[in-house]
């Protein structure tokens, strides 16, 4: 049977506000239990919740930047259930009136573009935490998660296989990052998804019967939890046997999803619009101010980069990929107007030496304008590029300027052609064997005697002009 | 003249004349108060030290000239409202040993207007009654009748005022909790408009009706009152910004010409006759001040009731969902798991009308109901505020009985929930239209019990609406009584 696979993700992203949703909590991570928490978040009887505008504006960024429509008047509501790590004992979410509709991402597969939809985005505050302390057979509540601010972002069921469902969570992570308003990170879960999966026969419309994939805690898990799903969903339908709805957890360590609840037996959540707060309203001057403090998106910088610079489409998508590395690449670029060298070296010695001190590019010791003055010593072929290479480290280490490398360590190129012309007619001299084997047609050796001008010189000879002086010398009769 | 039977502006009139100290008057209220508690029961607990330390403040203040508008003047508080550092028990076992770690807007605004609180007043077990018998910690008793309820939910703040064991008193109001107390126990009892004073700190039933408001001796006090209560507060987000006036201003002010409508819905068989008798005199007292009187419809009034008894469960069931015996409240011991956790401790700490009303409202927002009950409630609603707003083009003022009848029998009704409902009957239409409305004493029936008119105006009309209710007062001439205590 040839079947098609439909895949949707939800997808719930901390947002990156000084404050809470509703108090003035903090919202750091990693602080002591219950140490970021006031009468507000945990819910003590007559407190009542109001509004951070800020969320509202970081939202509105993601929604904008996803191409949503905004919903002028948006309203909140409450998601009622218990559970110990949920204060109030519903959980204040948006139901009806989201706060938008209706957008779409492009990822980039392969070369091939494909349109995701975006169903919804929505508001909501994040739960706090239980510690479960095994040894004392007790469980603790930490709140300091309570109450942090949320968006989940819906996506139509337009995804058509595990690669796609990676590359488009790749692509919302990239622009959460960008816009600045979540940190992305993964393992502490201010980036989370949450997947439903079926399978349907090519070519019918209807759904086939789905699954709710969850604790996917990395993009790697998503796509590997969704290739075992796509395998069992496709033995039980080829064996004729029926898919349970149902919602399954992905178990990392043996590889495989596990079933945790049925869809009959989910809650009643009980919505209904929350009456402590009051509908949102956004007028036109609002998304203005919101869309002109945008930044330049990732996808059209790498097309920004592929016209303006013309860099490969490659290059582009590496230094695209993180904001602040983008930055960087430019300014470089700015001051050396060596677009493709500069991302050479970039993409390759600075990305390395970063990677390896796992530094992020905003505290990266090697200045744009250090390594934008030794591209151009390089293009000036006042250093060659293998001494560059080691200046860059040296510049990286001690955050030094590359002409007091230079002098320090005596590093200047020899592009005398006098001096050099000397030094190429005392190894031709000394060595008349290789001359005359040579002259006899063993090109060969053309590169032994560069080596020994090399080693003459200490490795400061200009290597292009050692190539045309020698060739000129031995084929000189 | 005892000093614990004088009004706000009677007292403050003394203190600026140099003739009582806040002391005196503390120290009288005080008396009173331990003199009638055994019999009234108006109090879950009392702050009688930090309202002694309070006293003493306010005279080296008034010494120093330094009066505000409640400076020395004893308040009592319903215990649904937080005091930080003070017991907050909503009337219910659940909360019975709950410490509130903040005040309340308006406690704050309270402390700022130089009054003193001398305790927090009983009430129905999360304010879910008419008669204050749902109190974990027992009923309060009619002042005027030991074997009558004063009504409810805040009726133990206006007992509280009538008996006086307080000069003012806050209470607050979600389908009447303030007006029907007041009218069974013959006190003014002021709702304001949804949004006017600050919901923060007050336990909520149902956050879309709940308004706090203040029970007095007088028309006068309860614009003072109003005075400190009112104003935006950036911590309720339904509050509203608003400049608003001195509402002590409207008291006095010449009625005559203006409309008063008499929906013809409120004037129906079930009425008690007393009560009747006195509403139609009450309607000629305002005739005689010029003002004039016009029939009215409201044809939805049939409705509230039924509107009243779906959205107030469904929000309570999601408002308590935070008392849950995880940090704070009651926690049943011997717990086998988590679902034991909560069903235990809540079915140990809630009274019966509380879980009926949770279980009921639950039902109401449930998947299976929550469009054609809920939704079809809330819809009603507009229905209903749509009502009212073209009321108000054909009349200024709305008159209508408080209550249907006098105050009625401890236990009388605490069998037949639906008949305890429909003492609201009168009261709940402003709520649910988020109206200001009062109702003030106008007279007594044959057997010597308060009866009390309510006055409704627009959203934010509490200036004509007091302007109203004092040209009653002033013109009714209601004989001045005294509980026999």
């Amino acid at each position: 049977m040839d079947l098609e696979t439909v895949i949707g993700l939800e997808v719930h992203a901390q947002l990156l506000t000084a404050t809470k949703i509703f108090c003035g909590c903090s919202t750091n991570f990693g602080l002591p239990p219950n140490s970021l928490t006031c009468p507000i978040c945990l819910a003590l009887p007559g407190t009542l919740p109001s509004l951070n505008r800020k969320v509202v504006e970081f939202a509105m960024k993601m929604a904008l930047a996803t191409g949503c429509r905004i919903n002028r008047r948006n309203t909140f509501a409450r998601k009622n259930y218990f559970y110990p790590d949920l204060p109030k004992g519903y959980q204040i979410s948006q139901d009806t009136l989201p706060l938008a509709e209706g957008g779409h991402l492009l990822i980039e597969l392969e070369g091939e573009k494909t349109k995701i939809g975006i169903t919804r985005i929505h508001m909501e505050e994040d739960a706090g935490k239980l510690i479960h302390d095994e040894a004392n057979q007790a469980s603790y509540v930490d709140l300091n998660r309570a109450g942090v601010p949320l968006i989940e972002i819906v996506s139509e069921p337009d995804i058509r296989s595990p690669a796609e469902a990676s590359a488009y969570l790749k692509s919302l992570h990239e622009i959460l990052v960008y816009l600045e308003i979540c940190d992305g990170n993964m393992e502490e879960g201010s980036f989370r998804c949450d997947a439903n999966i079926s399978l349907r026969p090519r070519g019918q419309n209807t759904f086939g019967r789905r699954t709710e994939l969850k604790n996917l805690n990395s993009f790697r898990h998503v796509q590997r939890a969704l290739e075992y799903e796509v395998a069992r969903h496709t033995h039980l339908i080829e064996s004729g046997l029926t898919v349970e709805p149902e919602t399954r957890l992905w178990d990392e360590a043996a590889g495989v999803t596990v079933a945790m609840r049925s869809k009959g037996e989910e809650k009643d959540y009980r919505l209904f619009p929350e009456p402590d707060l009051v509908p949102v309203e956004i007028d036109d001057a609002w998304i203005s101010s919101v869309m002109a403090g945008l930044p330049e998106l990732p996808q059209a910088r790498r097309e920004r980069f592929v016209g303006e610079y013309g860099i490969p489409a490659y290059d582009a998508g590496v230094l695209t990929s993180e904001k602040e590395l983008a930055e960087y690449y430019e300014r470089v670029v700015k001051l050396c107007d060596r677009p493709k060298i500069a991302a050479n070296w970039i993409m390759g010695d600075v990305m390395k030496l970063l990677n390896e001190d796992k530094r992020p590019v905003r505290d990266c010791p090697l200045s744009p304008g250090h390594l934008a003055k030794l591209i151009g010593l390089i293009e000036e072929g006042v250093v060659s590029g293998k001494m560059a290479k080691e200046i860059i480290e040296d510049m990286y280490k001690t955050g030094r300027a590359p002409a007091e490398i230079i002098a320090e360590k005596g590093m200047v190129q020899i592009t005398d052609e006098d001096e050099l012309a000397e030094t190429i007619a005392a190894v031709i001299a000394d060595n008349p064997g290789q001359l005359a084997q040579y002259r006899s047609g063993r090109d060969k050796l053309f590169g032994y005697f560069v080596g020994q001008v090399m080693k003459r010189t200490a490795g400061k000879a200009n290597p292009q002009l050692v190539n045309d002086l020698l060739k000129k010398a031995l084929h000189h009769d | 003249m005892e000093l614990a039977a004088l009004t706000i502006h009677e007292l403050q009139d003394k203190i600026r004349a140099g003739e009582v100290t806040a002391m005196q008057i503390t120290r009288a209220v005080f008396e009173r108060i331990d003199a009638l508690e055994d019999k009234i029961h108006s109090y879950i607990s009392l702050t009688k030290k930090e309202a002694l330390a309070a006293a003493e403040l306010a005279d080296r203040d008034i010494k120093r000239g330094d009066i505000e508008p409640l400076t020395g003047i004893p308040v009592a508080l319903k215990d649904i409202i937080c005091i930080k550092g003070a017991p907050t028990t909503c009337a219910s076992r659940m909360l019975q040993n709950y410490l509130s770690p903040y005040d309340a807007t308006v406690v704050e605004k309270l402390a700022a207007a130089g009054a003193i609180i001398t305790g927090k007043t009983n009430t129905d077990e999360f304010a879910m009654g008419s008669s204050t018998e749902t109190s974990w910690f027992g009923p309060t008793r009619n002042p005027w009748d030991q074997d009558l309820v004063p009504g409810g939910s805040s009726g133990g703040s206006a007992a509280a005022v009538a008996a006086d064991e307080c000069i003012a008193a806050v209470g607050a109001d979600t389908g009447g909790s303030i007006r029907q107390p007041a009218s069974l126990c013959g006190v003014v009892g002021l709702r304001p408009t949804y949004g006017l004073v600050s919901r923060f700190g007050l336990v909520s039933l149902a956050s879309s009706l709940d308004q706090i408001g203040p029970l007095t001796k007088d028309v006068e006090d309860a614009a003072i009152m109003l005075n400190v209560l009112a104003g935006h507060d950036p911590r309720d987000a339904t509050s509203v910004a608003a400049e608003l006036p001195d509402y002590r201003t409207f008291l006095g002010r010449d009625i005559s010409g203006m409309r008063i409508g008499l929906p013809k819905e409120y004037f129906v068989e079930g009425i008690d006759e007393d009560v009747l008798r006195l509403i139609r005199q009450a309607i000629k007292t305002m005739e005689k001040c010029g003002a004039q009187i016009t029939e009215i419809s409201l044809p939805h009034t049939q409705y509230c009731v039924p509107v009243y008894c779906i959205v107030v469960p469904a929000e309570a069931s999601s408002n308590l969902a935070r008392i849950d015996g995880v940090r704070y409240g009651l926690r049943a011991e011997r717990l086998e798991d988590l679902a034991g956790l909560y069903t235990q401790s809540r079915t140990e700490g809630f009274g019966p009308e509380v879980k009926r009303r949770l279980i009921i409202g639950s039902y109401w927002l449930s998947s299976v109901r929550r469009d054609d009950c809920y939704g079809r409630a809330t819809r009603v609603r507009t229905l209903i505020c749509r009502e009212f707003d073209e009321a108000f083009r054909k009349c200024d003022i709305i008159l209508t009985p408080a209550t249907p009848t006098p105050a009625f029998k401890i236990g009388e009704k605490t069998k037949d929930p639906l008949k305890m409902y429909l003492s609201d009957m009168f009261t709940i239409a402003p709520s649910l239209a988020g109206i200001p409305a009062v109702c003030v004493p106008c007279g007594f029936t044959q057997a010597g019990l308060p009866v009390g008119v309510q006055f409704m105006a627009g959203r934010f009309e509490e200036g004509r609406l007091l302007q109203f209710a004092s040209a009653f007062e002033k013109n009714a001439a209601i004989e001045k009584r005294r509980p026999a205590l």
